[in-house]
C-alpha cells in the first residue's frame, strides 16, 4: 500500500503533465519559454517588465503564472505536491523552504552558485536567512533572495501636517504630532484620530491585519509581539517553546494588539487583509496603515493619498525592535524541464545590473550593491525605512509543518481578538499546546 | 397467413443480430462503461479514504514513510473539541436554515398555488435568488453586510433607529452565525418552494370538492387535506436541503471564512483546513469517512420516516 501511495501522486503528474503538454507544444515550437509563478501584485507587474530584458539576451520567452495572494499559497503548494510541471521558476513564500526542501520540490542551488560566481554574501544577510536556507543558519541554498519585504506603515501625512490638529494633539500630549517610534506613542496617535471628523468624513486611527483563513492576523500581530519581546523558542535550545511563546512580554503584546483593534479601526474590518487595508487607506478611512513595504511604491504614485500626502514608518519599538519578514526567493522547481533555462534565469537576475533595475522598477532588491549604495536611502521617500526594517526582521517558522503552525496561530488569536473568546494567555498557552503537538507529530520534540 | 406475417415483421432478439452474446450480456455491455466510470470516481476514492484514514500519510511529504495508525484519528476527532465545534456550528447552521426555509418556502408555495393575477411572474422573482453562483451571493451579501456602506445596516438602521455602523453581521460573534443563515435562506428558500408547489399542485381538486360537500372548514382542510398530502414533499424538501447544508462550504468561505475567530466555523470548512492546508490526509480522510458515515445513517434513518409517511 505504501508504494502505491508513493505513486499516486506521479500518476497525477504524468495526467497533469499530458493535459499542460497540450498547451505548451505550439509555444515551444517557436523558442524555448519558461514559466514563472508568483503571487498576483504590484512588484509582479514590475517583474514582467524587468524580464523583458532576459529575454531580449537569451532569447528564451517568459511566462507568468500569478495567483491573488490569498489563492495562492493552495495553489503553489498543491502544483509542487503534485509534481506539476505548470512552474519553471517559482517565488514562493518565505515559509514553505522547509517543507518544500525537504520533499524535494526545489533544486539545490549551491553547486550551481559556486560554478556561476553567484555568493550569498553579496546579499542582506536577513534575506539569505529567510529565503534561501534550510535548516535556517546552515549553508544550504534553495532559493536567490528576490524581492526583500517587511511589515511597515503609511500615514497620512497632510492630516499630521494640519496646524489645528498639530496643536491639539501638542496640548493633550505634550509632544508633537509625528510619525510614531514606540508602541506607547502609536496607540497615541490612534486614539487621537479615531472619531474624528476630517474633511467631513469620519476617520479611524489605523488599520490593522485580522485575516482569518491565511496568515492575516498572524504577521499582523506578530508585529507588535517582537518588539514587545515575544519569541518563538528558546535561542539556546531549539524547539524549547515553554516561556516564550506565552512569556508575560507575549501576553502584553497580544492584549495590546487587541486594545488596538477595538480602539481604533474602522468598523466591519474583522478578517481583512492587504487589500483591504489599502482600500481603507486610500479611501481616506484610516490615519494609519500597517501593510508591506511591496505596496509602498504603488501607495506612493497614488493620485489621491500618494506623494506628499503620504508618509511611511518603520514598525514601532517597545522593549526591543522588530518587524515580520515578508518577502520571497526565486527558486528552481525540480520538476521542472527547463532546468538550464529557469537556472540561466537566476544567474541572470542575481546580477547587480539587473538588481538595481529591479529596485527602480519597484521591485525591493536584496542585493548588497543595490541596498548599500550610498544614494539608495534617498532613492524612494521609504527606501530607509525599509533599510532599517530588513535589520531588525523575524519570520515565522519555515519548518516542513509551517502550516499547521499558522493555521494554530490564526485560530487562537482570531479567537481571543476578534471573537473576544478567553484570555490573552489562554490564548497563548492554547497555542504553545497546538505548537507542541504538531512539533511531537514531527518528531522534532518528545 | 397473417400470423405468419407478423412472425416475419418482428424484429429478432438483439442477442441472434450479435453473434455469441446473450441479451443479458449485451445490457451488461451498456451500462459497463457508467459502472466502471463510477466505481473510478466513487468507489474507489472512497475506499482509498477509508485506507488512508488509518496511516499517518500526508499528501505534501511524498518521501515520508507511511505508517499505520490503527484508529488514532477517529479516537483523536471524536475527542477533539476543536472538531466538536464545529460540528455544533453545522448543526445550528442546519437546524435554522432548514426550519426557516421548510416555514417560509410553504408558506410562499400555499401562497402562489391560490393563482392570483400575476403569480407567475411572482414565481419566476422568487426564484431568482436559487438560480444565482454561490460565489455571486457570498460576493453580494458580504457588501450588503458591510457596516459602514452595506445596504442591510441602512435597511435595519431605518427600521429599528439603530446606527448603522454600531453592529457588524460579520464581524459579530453573537450575529455572524445568523448572517450565513440569513443569505443560505434568502438562497434557497425557493427551492423548497418549488418543491413544495409541486406537492399541493399534485392533490386532486375533488378532494376538496368532496371536503366542501361534507362542510369542512378552510382550516379543517389544511389539516387534513393539504398537510398530510403535502408532507412527504415537504420531507423531500427537508432531506435535500439537509444533505446539501451539511456540506456547506461556499457561503461560509466567502462570507465569514468560519471567523470570527471559529464561530462560523463549520465542519466542511474544518475538512478542507485540515487536508489542503495542514496536508493532514489520514487525518482528513478519518474526518471525511465519519462525516459521511453522519449524513448517510441520518439520510437512510430520515428516507424510512419519508417511505413510512407515503405509505400512511
Amino acid at each position: 500500500m505504501n508504494a502505491l501511495l508513493r505513486k499516486l501522486p506521479a500518476f497525477a503528474a504524468i495526467a497533469a503533465t499530458g493535459v499542460l503538454s497540450l498547451g505548451s507544444t505550439a509555444a515551444q515550437a517557436q523558442g524555448k519559454t519558461i514559466t514563472l509563478c508568483w503571487a498576483a501584485w504590484d512588484p509582479a507587474n514590475a517583474l514582467v517588465e524587468l524580464s523583458k530584458d532576459f529575454t531580449a539576451k537569451s532569447g528564451v520567452n517568459m511566462k507568468f503564472e500569478f495567483v491573488p495572494w490569498p489563492n495562492f499559497a493552495d495553489r503553489m503548494l498543491n502544483e509542487l505536491n503534485s509534481k506539476g510541471k505548470l512552474c519553471d521558476l517559482i517565488i514562493g513564500d518565505s515559509q514553505w523552504i522547509g517543507g518544500a526542501a525537504e520533499s524535494g520540490h526545489y533544486v539545490k542551488l549551491n553547486d550551481f552558485f559556486a560554478k556561476e560566481g553567484i555568493k550569498m554574501s553579496d546579499f542582506m544577510p536577513a534575506t539569505v536567512l529567510g529565503y534561501s536556507e534550510w535548516p535556517k543558519g546552515t549553508p544550504n541554498y534553495w532559493a536567490l533572495p528576490a524581492m526583500g519585504d517587511a511589515l511597515g506603515w503609511t500615514y497620512r501625512k497632510d492630516w499630521f501636517a494640519k496646524p489645528e490638529l498639530r496643536a491639539e494633539f501638542k496640548k493633550t500630549y505634550s509632544r508633537e504630532l509625528e510619525a510614531p517610534k514606540t508602541w506607547t506613542e502609536f496607540k497615541q496617535v490612534a486614539e487621537f484620530f479615531s472619531g474624528r471628523m476630517i474633511d467631513g468624513k469620519k476617520v479611524y486611527g489605523t488599520y490593522l491585519f485580522t485575516e482569518r483563513g491565511s496568515e492575516g492576523i498572524t504577521m499582523g500581530v506578530s508585529n507588535v509581539l517582537y518588539p514587545m519581546g515575544f519569541k518563538y523558542q528558546d535561542p539556546k535550545k531549539p524547539y524549547a517553546m515553554d516561556g516564550y511563546v506565552n512569556s508575560a512580554d507575549a501576553i502584553k503584546g497580544l492584549e495590546f494588539y487587541k486594545s488596538l483593534y477595538k480602539c481604533c479601526t474602522p468598523p466591519g474590518l474583522t478578517n481583512s487583509y492587504m487589500g483591504e487595508g489599502l482600500d481603507a487607506f486610500k479611501s481616506g478611512q484610516v490615519a494609519m496603515m500597517m501593510n508591506w513595504f511591496a505596496f509602498f511604491p504603488g501607495l506612493y504614485k497614488d493620485p489621491n493619498v500618494g506623494g506628499e500626502k503620504i508618509g511611511f514608518f518603520v514598525n514601532p519599538s517597545d522593549k526591543t525592535t522588530g518587524s515580520q519578514l515578508g518577502g520571497q526567493g526565486i527558486s528552481v522547481v525540480a520538476y521542472s524541464p527547463n532546468r538550464a533555462e529557469s537556472l540561466a534565469y537566476i544567474k541572470w537576475f542575481a546580477t547587480p545590473e539587473v538588481q538595481k533595475k529591479w529596485w527602480a522598477l519597484g521591485g525591493y532588491s536584496c542585493h548588497k550593491a543595490v541596498l548599500q549604495d550610498p544614494g539608495f536611502k534617498k532613492s524612494a521617500p521609504f527606501a530607509a525605512e525599509f533599510l532599517t526594517a530588513m535589520d531588525q526582521v523575524v519570520d515565522f517558522w519555515a519548518d516542513p509543518s509551517y502550516a499547521q503552525l499558522l493555521l494554530a496561530e490564526q485560530k487562537r488569536i482570531h479567537d481571543f481578538v476578534v471573537a473576544d473568546k478567553g484570555t490573552a494567555k489562554e490564548a497563548l498557552d492554547g497555542l504553545l499546546a497546538d505548537w507542541k503537538k504538531v512539533f511531537k507529530e514531527d518528531g522534532k520534540m518528545k | 397467413m397473417m400470423a405468419e406475417r407478423a412472425a416475419r415483421s418482428t424484429p429478432a432478439p438483439l442477442a441472434l443480430r450479435m453473434r455469441g452474446l446473450s441479451d443479458r450480456a449485451i445490457a451488461w455491455l451498456f451500462i459497463a462503461p457508467t459502472m466502471l466510470l463510477l466505481l473510478a470516481i466513487n468507489i474507489f476514492p472512497l475506499i482509498w479514504t477509508v485506507r488512508l484514514s488509518f496511516t499517518n500519510f500526508r499528501a505534501n511529504r511524498p518521501n515520508a514513510e507511511i505508517v499505520g495508525v490503527g484508529i488514532d484519528h477517529y479516537v483523536a476527532i471524536l475527542t477533539d473539541p476543536d472538531v466538536w465545534g464545529p460540528m455544533q456550528a453545522t448543526a445550528h447552521f442546519l437546524f435554522w436554515t432548514i426550519l426557516l426555509q421548510t416555514l417560509i418556502g410553504f408558506t410562499l408555495a400555499y401562497l402562489i398555488d391560490r393563482k392570483f393575477r400575476g403569480h407567475g411572474f411572482w414565481t419566476t422573482l422568487i426564484l431568482i435568488p436559487m438560480m444565482l453562483s454561490p460565489a455571486v451571493v457570498g460576493n453580494f451579501w458580504a457588501f450588503l453586510y458591510q457596516p459602514q456602506i452595506g445596504l442591510f445596516n441602512y435597511i435595519v438602521s431605518f427600521a429599528t433607529g439603530i446606527a448603522p455602523s454600531s453592529f457588524e453581521m460579520l464581524g459579530s460573534v453573537k450575529l455572524a452565525p445568523w448572517s450565513i443563515i440569513i443569505v443560505d435562506t434568502w438562497m434557497w428558500t425557493p427551492y423548497v418552494m418549488l418543491i413544495c408547489l409541486a406537492g399541493l399542485r399534485s392533490i386532486p381538486d375533488y378532494i376538496y370538492e368532496a371536503a366542501e360537500v361534507d362542510r369542512a372548514s378552510a382550516w379543517r382542510q389544511f389539516w387534513s387535506i393539504t398537510l398530510p398530502m403535502v408532507l412527504p414533499f415537504i420531507m423531500l424538501a427537508v432531506l435535500f436541503r439537509g444533505i446539501e447544508n451539511f456540506k456547506m462550504f461556499d457561503l461560509v468561505n466567502l462570507l465569514t471564512n468560519g471567523g470570527p475567530g471559529s464561530t462560523t466555523e463549520v465542519v466542511s470548512i474544518t475538512l478542507k483546513r485540515e487536508a489542503f492546508e495542514k496536508w493532514r490526509t489520514g487525518y482528513s480522510s478519518a474526518l471525511a469517512i465519519i462525516l459521511f458515515v453522519a449524513v448517510f445513517g441520518l439520510a437512510n434513518i430520515y428516507v424510512k420516516a419519508l417511505n413510512a409517511v407515503k405509505n400512511r
